[in-house]
């Protein structure tokens, strides 16, 4: 059945190094609650502290990008596969993406500017 | 991480007969289909922010929109969703900590996250399914939308004056508001066409991008239930290895990553 031969690249480990993983589990938990109350914090609080809309926009969307190393990285395990293998899927895709928020932002801005789409 | 096989220079690792990336064929075709739905989720989000600046005025604050709380009266925003978030984090964690289990080959200890990571996908799909209710049936006091299509809010359940689409409040009264009013029609709730909460646009956003979320959390569930079903019958005990776990694994905390990238766009900023 083992066609693909996955056998050869199946992770194993002890018993002792499954104690200090399930460590680093726990502590990256603790890492995305954190973040995800001080969003909900935030976003309950802004206006009433005064502060800049701008500021806030910014930290969501930083403390979202570090939620999403955290979980892609650990979680998911990506930060320790091989290089290559990292660079083969995470590149292709950030590129992209990156590639598509500045067209958005772009056009979106330009035609917001020039009285919408109707 | 342990098991992997020691370094080997280049021209070994290319020369054939071993994966190069040192990950078997299953968990690579995994990865890759994570990446094509990476860019779909990316494209509706992007679509997303693409109307919602050019639409800026009157686009509408979800805070203002997703308000309830079961079992309580009154103003709750980002409560609800802070809850589906913590629920979905947590149900990442069991999934991690089943992988975990997995790689010691502790069968007992695969099960059990297993099992809790399934509750925890339900509970989602659960409490999904209860805010669409509530986005589908809206307020009590509904709102008006006038005859060029722009949907206004009642200052007060007298429905005499009313409020105009903005950041600033604008309140209109009086023979005003009645001239305003001529030809409109009340609207309760949102679906695809009609919004009371404002913009159209938003309410298909909405229902478009968490339903295709929440099919791809209700798909998590169903494919976590099979394996687990393998776990429960000892088919990864056999086979020597639960990678099985490892690769569905992958794909819910995938579900997981999107709805950090949904929180954050639709509901906070």
């Amino acid at each position: 059945m083992d066609f693909d031969r996955t056998a050869e690249y199946v992770n194993h480990h002890s018993e002792e190094e499954g104690k200090a993983m399930r460590k680093t589990i726990w502590v990256i938990f603790w890492v995305l609650l954190g973040i995800t109350g001080v969003e909900v914090t935030l976003g309950l609080v802004w206006q009433d502290m005064g502060l800049a809309w701008s500021f806030v926009k910014w930290t969501f969307i930083i403390l979202t990008l570090i939620k999403a190393y955290y979980i892609v990285a650990y979680y998911m395990h990506l930060k320790h596969e091989y290089k290559n293998f990292i660079y083969a899927v995470a590149l292709p895709y950030l590129v992209l993406a990156v590639y598509l928020i500045v067209m958005m932002l772009t056009e979106a801005i330009y035609i917001h500017e020039h009285h919408g789409l109707m | 991480m342990a098991g992997h096989s020691p370094t080997v220079d280049s021209k070994t690792l290319w020369g054939g007969g071993f994966s190069p990336f040192n990950v078997s064929y299953g968990k690579i075709m995994m990865w890759f289909f994570l990446v094509s739905d990476a860019f779909t989720f990316s494209g509706l989000l992007i679509s997303y922010g693409f109307m919602r600046h050019s639409f800026a005025e009157s686009w509408p604050v979800a805070e203002r929109v997703f308000t309830h709380f079961p079992f309580m009266h009154g103003d709750h925003p980002l409560l609800y969703v802070a809850l589906m978030t913590f629920i979905l984090i947590m149900s990442s964690v069991t999934m991690v900590l089943a992988v975990e289990a997995g790689h010691r080959m502790d069968k007992k200890n695969v099960i059990k996250w297993m099992a809790w990571t399934i509750v925890g996908g339900l509970v989602f799909v659960g409490s999904q399914a209860w805010e669409w209710y509530h986005f589908i049936h809206g307020t009590e006091l509904g709102a008006f939308q006038l005859v060029d299509g722009t949907i206004v809010q009642w200052v007060d359940a007298a429905k005499e004056s009313l409020y105009l689409p903005g950041k600033e409040l604008v309140m209109i009264s009086g023979a005003e508001a009645t001239a305003m009013m001529k030809g409109g029609v009340e609207v309760y709730g949102a679906n695809l066409t009609v919004n009371e909460y404002g913009l159209p646009l938003f309410g298909d956003f909405f229902f478009f991008i968490t339903g295709f979320h929440g099919t791809h959390v209700f798909s998590g569930v169903v494919l976590n239930f099979v394996i687990f079903v393998n776990v429960l019958k000892g088919t990864y005990e056999k086979r020597g290895h639960y990678e099985m776990v490892e690769k569905v694994g992958l794909y819910w905390h995938f579900v997981d990553l999107v709805w950090v990238f949904v929180f954050t766009f639709f509901y906070l900023v």
